[in-house]
């Protein structure tokens, strides 16, 4: 099988976030619901500045949109041009040329899975 | 045609301009609607301009326009200003009343005694001009002093070289990097600008971000460091204000060291011994001391630009704040023009809009070629600021607005009546706010138009106009090339666009209006493009042929720029004027100067001890347009609270931790942020701007004076030219943890 992802090139993700409202906006999230995060890495005395895109397990890789138009939300809207979607195979020799580049392979879970389903919390921390 | 069949979901090809991203905009969208609603946004992929890309604002366009708080009626004012006392009306009742008291006003006073109001560079900046116009009112402004957004550029462009220009990012060729005419820039300087959080004036950010992939060395001029300052070169964290001792300073260096194309400047030029004179008073040590910074440093940054060929340079409206924001724009122009970088690929490279279409005039000749002489010369010379300004006089088509605010308040030297008040929401946006607020409540009648209820509209509209997204509306653009189309793609409510309801005023207004409809209109720009309307509206975007004047490059050389068709530039010499013989007519240095800000540590030792830091305000936030979208939950969400970054050892000197609430003090006022750690200059505060919160209490001005940084903001103007010098990029402040932690 073969297993599909995202190739991202943090060196020049500019942390515009177009990323996370196109998820959105594909998915029908609600505000709060993300199917990828840019977290903020500014450390090290402002020595390493970066923004790393993550998906989260809401992110389906857009299987039903690639079918019909070749490639995910996120990969066409982003702002730097630096996603890709492939085969993790080719994203991989992508990734071998390119320094301060990362791959996702996500899995999603199912939207509705919470942690306390199982339990009685007395109506509160649904 | 525009509309694309796909199954049931029509898709609308358009524009993004204004309203929805909030922008300046340009990128082309393809707009999916099924049962007349907006189901998606979509960038077009191989759209010259955004290339597929889209920004958070656009993509979250659906949450802008189905707001449930959008204004979906016209509303005249039941009670006093500043309350929500309103009852809505139809169009016609609303235009009507519009109608009769403008009227009254023009019969009564003069129609110069109403004034046109806009913001930024939203597409209702055309549609103003053209209502005022009809009207017969010479007095259109931007509501900020000094015009100090992009206008100082324009006009130092527009007098040493004729025209405008702007860096190559391959912006106009279809096949953009891949084009085989277009060269890399080797060195991009970004000159006090975050082009990550913005696309300003027809310059979409991101294209720097690409060419840096690319390979183009970058160096980047701003106090913080943002991410870009991170990927830069060369980073040269100046002290806020003093652009214009860098730009001389480096103008020096080129200019000492030879570094300059003397080819170019010997056959394209003139003025140069007058530059080199006045470059040589700011030799390194002189800059180095005002700007903050490293001597070594600026001089690698003049070698590295200069030695690069072709260079790109990109600015931002910090040049323009300055004080003498027209002469920082001048100095950094004169860095371009010295170093050859002009109509080359990957240089920079004159901006026409496409097939010379201009719907958004800005200089008299645009407007003189557009309306004629629609407006009597006796009229003409009532413009507010004319008599002042002769820069106001003679170069672009706009009133001064700080003398308008000065004339509001005290009726001299003719009493302003009235307003038209659209896309700008001042009270919260204006420095000192307060002020600008009394001046507009003095006037007996405000019209606001806007898409939401916003502080302005609350405190001064007497009617307010629900105006429409850029999904919502037809229209056509040329800012710069290609020729776009914007197709309505849904309706909402009883909103209409701003260029509807400019064209439906203006016919009310003027007898002998010539226009049936807005197609009309649109044809009557278009008359000499070549185009048709159709044509456009089909293709959505066309850009110009490769021979055609708007198109680079060397056009200077090939007598595409002059009138007359010689080689040249649009001067009067003919040459790129480095001492500008047009400023010495108008009784101006013609040469650039660098003017220290009012309020700085260097100018006000006396202030600075009780005001340490130095405060900057005004960048641009990717998640809000100026004051815009602190509604919408999925923008807020990126940036919550309004943010005041400073460097981590200077928080820790005033016992300030990341995430604290503090208050901002000066002399002027004080504003309630949050502050979050970033490597900005030590002794600089870089504070957002433009906050108001749509989430309280209406009559209560939603929160907008409580942590709104413009209530620091003095206000007026630095300069001399009536253009440039807002003075928002320094000022002095000091910062304390609040003792109150709540949320604002
Ligand atoms: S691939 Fe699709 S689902 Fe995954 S983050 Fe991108 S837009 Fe969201
Ligand atoms: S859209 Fe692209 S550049 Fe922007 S944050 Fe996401 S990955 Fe980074």
């Amino acid at each position: 099988m073969t297993v599909y992802g995202l190739w991202i090139d943090y060196e020049y993700c500019t942390g515009c976030k177009a990323c996370e409202i196109a998820c959105q906006q594909e998915h029908g999230f609600d505000t709060e619901e993300l199917g990828i995060q840019v977290l903020e890495q500014l450390m090290n005395g402002g020595q390493t500045y970066n923004f790393m895109p993550i998906p989260t397990d809401l992110c389906d890789l857009c299987t039903e949109r690639v079918q019909r138009e070749g490639r995910p939300s996120c990969v066409h809207h982003c702002m730097a041009k630096v996603m890709e979607f492939g085969p993790v195979e080719d994203l991989a020799r992508r990734m071998s040329q390119k320094p301060r580049s990362v791959i996702w392979a996500p899995k999603p879970r199912p939207r509705d899975q919470r942690p306390f389903d199982g339990a009685d919390t007395g109506g509160s921390a649904q | 045609m525009s509309d694309i069949a796909d199954g049931e979901t029509r898709i609308v090809r358009s524009t993004v301009w204004s309203a929805g991203a909030g922008c300046h905009g340009g990128c082309g969208v393809n707009l999916h609607v099924r049962d007349g609603k907006l189901e998606k946004i979509e960038g077009i992929a191989d759209h010259p301009y955004n290339q597929g890309t889209l920004c958070p604002r656009a993509l979250a366009l659906k949450d802008y326009a189905y707001h449930p708080n959008r204004l979906t009626r016209p509303l005249i004012r039941t009670g006093a200003r500043g309350t929500d006392t309103w009852r809505p009306a139809s169009w016609d009742e609303a235009l009507s009343l519009v109608e009769s008291k403008l009227s009254a006003v023009k019969q009564e006073f003069g129609a110069e005694s109403t004034v046109f109001v806009q913001g930024t560079g939203r597409d209702v900046g055309g549609w103003l001009v053209f209502l005022a116009y009809n009207y017969g009112s010479p007095n259109w402004m931007q509501a900020l002093p000094g015009n100090s957004c992009y206008h100082p550029r324009l006009l130092a462009m527009k007098v040493a070289m004729g025209d405008y220009v702007v860096p190559d990012n391959s912006q106009f060729q279809q096949a953009r990097y891949e084009s085989p005419e277009w060269r890399l820039p080797e060195c991009y300087v970004v000159w006090g600008q975050n082009p990550v959080a913005t696309c300003n004036d027809g310059n979409h950010g991101h294209w720097i971000i690409h060419c840096v992939k690319r390979g183009s060395k970058l160096v980047v001029i701003d106090p913080n460091y943002t991410w870009l300052a991170s990927r830069a070169d060369i980073w040269l964290p100046l002290r806020p204000g003093t652009d214009g001792a860098l730009a001389l300073g480096m103008l020096n260096v080129i200019i000492e060291e030879e570094l300059y194309d003397k080819d170019f400047v010997e056959k394209w030029t003139v003025g140069f011994e007058q530059l080199k004179a006045r470059a040589a008073e700011y030799p390194l040590d002189r800059v180095a001391e005002i700007c903050w910074l490293k001597k070594d440093l600026i001089a690698e940054a003049a070698r590295a630009y200069a030695r690069a060929s072709p260079a790109a340079l990109q600015w931002g409206v910090p040049v323009d704040m300055a004080p003498e924001g027209f002469s920082v724009a001048s100095a950094i122009n004169h860095l371009w023009a010295i170093t050859g970088n002009v109509e080359i690929p990957g240089g920079m490279i004159v901006a026409r809009p496409a097939f010379g279409m201009t719907a958004y005039p800005m200089s008299q000749d645009a407007i003189q070629d557009m309306y004629g002489d629609l407006m009597d010369k006796d009229q003409q010379a009532k413009r507010i600021g004319v008599d002042e300004f002769p820069l106001v006089r003679h170069m672009h088509w706009r009133a001064q607005p700080d003398s308008v605010i000065t004339q509001a308040l005290t009726g001299k030297p003719y009493p302003l009546k009235a307003s038209v008040i659209a896309g700008t929401n001042f009270v919260v946006g204006a420095q000192d706010p307060l002020r600008w607020r009394k001046a507009f409540e003095n006037l007996d009648f405000n019209v606001v138009v806007d898409l939401f209820m916003t502080p302005t509209a609350m405190a001064l509209a007497d009617v307010v106009l629900p105006s429409a997204s850029f999904a919502e509306r037809d229209g056509i653009r040329a800012w710069w090339s290609p020729l776009t189309a914007q197709n309505t793609a849904i309706r909402f409510g009883d909103c209409r666009s701003d260029a509807e309801i400019c064209f439906e005023l203006s016919r009310r207004l003027r007898d002998d209006f010539q226009f049936e409809t807005l197609p009309d209109l649109y044809r009557y720009y278009l008359k000499d493009t070549g185009q048709t309307l159709e044509d456009v509206r089909e293709e959505h975007w066309i850009m110009p042929p490769r021979d055609s004047p708007a198109m680079p490059y060397h056009r200077h050389e090939k007598g595409l720029l002059r009138a007359d068709g010689k080689p040249g530039f649009a001067t009067p010499s003919g040459k790129i004027e480095l001492a500008s013989s047009q400023m010495q007519e108008w009784g101006y240095d013609p040469l650039p100067v660098y003017v220290e800000p009012t309020y700085s540590p260097v100018s006000r030792p006396d202030m600075a001890e009780e005001y340490p830091l130095i405060l900057n305000t005004g960048s641009r936030t990717i998640a809000f347009f100026h004051s815009e979208h602190r509604n919408v939950p999925k923008l807020r969400r990126l940036n919550p609270d309004p943010l005041v970054e400073i460097h981590p050892e200077t928080a820790a000197n005033y016992g300030i931790a990341d995430g604290d609430w503090v208050w901002l003090e000066n002399h002027v006022g004080k504003c309630r942020m949050r502050a979050k750690f970033a490597y900005v200059h030590p002794r600089v505060v870089v504070a957002q701007h433009s906050w108001w919160m749509p989430e309280k209490v209406r009559e209560k001005d939603y929160g907008a004076y409580e942590s709104n940084v413009n209530m620091l903001m003095p206000g007026g103007l630095s300069s001399k030219s009536g253009f440039g010098g807002a003075q928002v990029k320094s000022v002095l402040c000091r910062i304390r943890k609040a003792d109150d932690q709540a949320a604002a």
